[in-house]
């Protein structure tokens, strides 16, 4: 998806902004399982290393990456709840 | 199906090397594998209810810079390695076990240790804990 689309997404938000790595990791783990199956969520986060760790977590994990947009000095990072 | 798993010898017992054996147990629970930590020695101590309450030990060899990194995550509010810890059992599938042997030498009992402690084991059991991990580290 591109960043316009991504902004465009009706999401469950995760706010991890200020949390060390893993921090944010955990707590988009944590956060999913509250996330009806096919809906999506945003975690919020201003660690560096969180955005290449949640692709490969959710490619592990059985779920699907769409995408990153930065703005404002820390990320969104969507992903959709398959299982 | 069982999860993969990372077992983790700890065998330090200071707080540098205490935040990198909870870092990597609440990644590997992030990844969703089970953790197996075998505490021994000086990371066994570290567990110990007293010394969990007052170890400030830095590695020497970089001492001099322990002050500031002590200063920096306090700043940053980065939670303490007992804190990561207990997050990532509360998360995940993490066993602490204690070393019998180390135990034995000093004559310490299970009850002096704090909570996230699951049992007392030999070598033999970890060994083979750690055959049936995906890998193995020692920290």
């Amino acid at each position: 998806m591109d960043e316009v689309q991504l902004r465009h997404l009706k999401t469950h938000v995760v706010d991890a902004r200020g949390g060390a790595c893993p921090g944010p990791l955990l707590e988009t783990k944590k956060a999913l399982t509250g996330v009806p199956v096919g809906d999506i969520l945003e975690t919020l986060s201003s660690d560096e290393g969180t955005k290449a760790d949640i692709p490969v977590w959710a490619r592990k994990t059985g779920q699907e990456y769409l995408g990153t947009v930065t703005d404002s000095g820390y990320d969104h990072i969507y992903v959709r709840r398959l299982k | 199906m069982t999860n993969e798993k990372m077992a983790l010898v700890l065998f330090s017992g200071t707080v540098d090397k205490l935040m990198a054996a909870g870092i990597m147990t609440s990644g590997a629970v992030a990844m969703g594998m089970d953790v197996d930590i075998f505490a021994t020695f000086w990371g066994e101590a570290a567990l110990r209810k007293d010394m969990a309450a007052t170890n400030q030990r830095m590695s020497k060899d970089f001492e001099d810079m322990a002050p500031m990194f002590m200063k920096a995550m306090a700043a940053k509010k980065i939670p303490s390695w007992l804190e990561t810890l207990k997050t990532a059992k509360g998360t995940g599938n993490v066993k602490v076990h204690l070393c019998s042997m180390t135990m034995e030498i000093v004559g310490w009992k299970k009850e002096d240790f704090v909570d996230i402690v699951d049992d007392v084991v030999g070598v033999g059991s970890f060994v083979d804990m750690a055959k049936d991990a995906d890998f193995t580290l020692f920290i």
